[in-house]
């Protein structure tokens, strides 16, 4: 890691510093919260089911810049997906921070949140990126 | 002495081009720490207390003239009141389950300061919940201090146990122990000092003190790590139950009970950390060589330059006291709207070692109603170019974030 920007780059920051994914959901089916004891960051996340489909999710809480950013980008990555989508997509997100794929093919599965590919060069920041991701995975898993 | 000989002392800081801000956390070790554990594996090694061979009589004699040295170097009346352990948690631990547990009833008190590490705290609820005692808390004021009011109007008559840091690991405030202790004393209290934060930079006389118990750490002041230190007054040890069963720990051994040895073997079950022990020793000479006056002159030197320099940032928050005379080797701070972990990766790839995060000191953070801070601690090989980094990565961190933070 040499260069800043590869990880605080300009899609990463506008989704850390002013989220609209940031709020409370009128109704929501499942609530679970994350937090990295470490550092102290902490986030509540919000779903609302259609049938099988993620149809809304929201989050509120506190953290660093990639915390924050990854929960709101993720929150956009899978919204209206399936459950069987969306379980694929964070299983992608986890080997693609944890350096275990780099297939082109399957991280365009990722959409934006393929934004967090240089965080894997940061092994201090490794956690933050996955909060989010390992909040809802436990969710999903809860709600099986 | 000049400061650039010193840090040729330190291997580290001579193979990375770092400005290493992280001694709060743990030292760097000097050449003559690294090389007396090198030379014990090669010349001395064996197990003490075990052998009837000249070379365990060798590692015996070096392991218990270490704690001689130790005794001298905090001045303890008995050679016996050094303990040794693994860290200042390890200590804290053996007070709080040998001692707490065994003296404490229902309804009394347990005073701490709201400035403690976990290590200094945590134990404490667990025997406040198994003895029925109350944990209460001396809040600091708006200067980051205890101030005496705060002290008396906690510590009562009910107090048994007080715990005080002598320094805090988060804000520098040197608390005034020696007060502290005087007052519980008058009130029938014992004191368990946590020294980990000051004996790197100050002199430490547990008799002036008047400490019932002091704790602290060997890798927080050059030595290696995994060697710790519990001092305890030889009346208060000599009642207390071991902590942990073991081997060397004990007198004579039968199938259903067992009669203890005595201090200072008491309290260390187990073939010990030697090499720490060897460490810790090299570690103390080097301090004395240097002389703790230097090592304030050198610190105080960079420390207020750094304050001097940090002031000038409007972007960022200090928790400092104004009161310089009662501050200590950390510094912590926050830029505004930008978070600690995001300003410690950006300084990071600029070289310069800070830790961010809570600290272990949670309850503060709550009372400073923050959930975290960077923080820049310092020891006496850190230079003013260390601090010109510091301020130029911060800028660089600023300038980054600025165009992103929400007014």
């Amino acid at each position: 890691m040499d260069d800043l920007s590869d990880v605080y780059n300009e899609l990463i920051m506008e989704h850390s510093m002013n989220s609209y994914n940031k709020k409370k959901l009128e109704k929501a089916d499942l609530s679970e919260i994350g937090h990295n004891p470490n550092c102290g960051d902490e986030i509540t996340l919000e779903v609302k089911l259609d049938g099988n489909k993620i149809q809304d999710m929201a989050f509120i809480g506190h953290g660093c810049a990639i915390s924050q950013a990854s929960t709101s980008i993720m929150i956009d990555t899978l919204k209206g997906k399936t459950i069987e989508e969306a379980k694929e997509i964070i299983k992608t997100f986890i080997e693609m921070i944890k350096r275990e794929t780099t297939d082109e093919e399957q991280l365009k599965k990722l959409e934006d949140a393929i934004a967090f590919r240089n965080v894997a060069n940061m092994p201090a920041r490794v956690k933050c990126a996955l909060l989010a991701w390992h909040t809802i995975e436990d969710m999903l898993e809860k709600n099986k | 002495m000049d400061i650039k000989e010193i840090k040729k002392d330190f291997p580290i800081l001579q193979n990375n081009n770092i400005a290493y801000l992280d001694s709060g956390a743990t030292t760097q070790k000097p050449m003559q720490v690294i090389k007396a554990v090198e030379e014990f594996y090669e010349k001395y090694n064996a197990n003490p207390h075990r052998g009837a061979y000249t070379l365990s009589m060798e590692a015996t004699e070096i392991y218990e003239n270490t704690r001689t040295k130790i005794a001298k170097f905090i001045n303890a009346k008995h050679r016996e009141e050094i303990i040794f352990s693994k860290n200042a948690t390890e200590s804290l631990n053996l007070i709080a389950y040998s001692y707490g547990m065994d003296n404490l009833k229902k309804d009394d008190e347990i005073v701490l300061s709201i400035m403690e590490h976990h290590s200094n705290l945590v134990p404490w609820q667990k025997v406040s919940r198994v003895t029925g005692s109350k944990l209460n808390y001396m809040y600091i004021n708006e200067n980051f201090e205890l101030s005496d009011e705060e002290i008396e109007s906690k510590i009562t008559d009910k107090t048994k146990i007080v715990g005080i840091t002598h320094v805090s690991n988060v804000l520098g405030t040197i608390n005034n122990v020696k007060k502290i202790i005087k007052y519980a004393h008058k009130k029938g209290s014992i004191v368990v000092v946590d020294a980990s934060q000051s004996i790197p930079h100050m002199k430490i006389d547990v008799q002036d003190l008047d400490a019932d118990f002091l704790v602290f750490s060997g890798h927080k002041m050059l030595a290696p790590l995994g060697i710790g230190i519990l001092y305890g007054k030889k009346e208060i040890l000599n009642k207390m139950n071991p902590f942990l069963m073991g081997g060397d720990m004990i007198e004579y051994v039968y199938e259903q009970e067992t009669t203890f040895a005595p201090l200072p073997n008491k309290f260390e079950a187990g073939t010990q950390n030697v090499e720490g022990v060897v460490g810790l020793g090299a570690a103390i000479d080097y301090i004395e060589n240097i002389g703790y006056d230097k090592i304030h002159e050198l610190e105080k030197e960079v420390i207020q330059y750094a304050i001097q320099e940090l002031s000038k940032l409007e972007y960022l928050t200090l928790y400092l006291t104004p009161n310089l005379e009662n501050h200590s080797g950390v510094i912590s701070f926050n830029i505004k709207g930008i978070h600690p972990h995001d300003v410690a990766s950006i300084l990071d790839l600029e070289g310069v070692c800070v830790r961010s995060g809570n600290h272990c000191a949670q309850p503060l953070m709550r009372f400073l109603g923050i959930d975290s801070t960077c923080r820049a601690s310092f020891y006496f090989y850190n230079t003013k170019e260390d601090v010109t980094r510091l301020v130029k990565a911060l800028n660089k961190a600023y300038d980054m974030f600025k165009k992103y933070i929400i007014k």
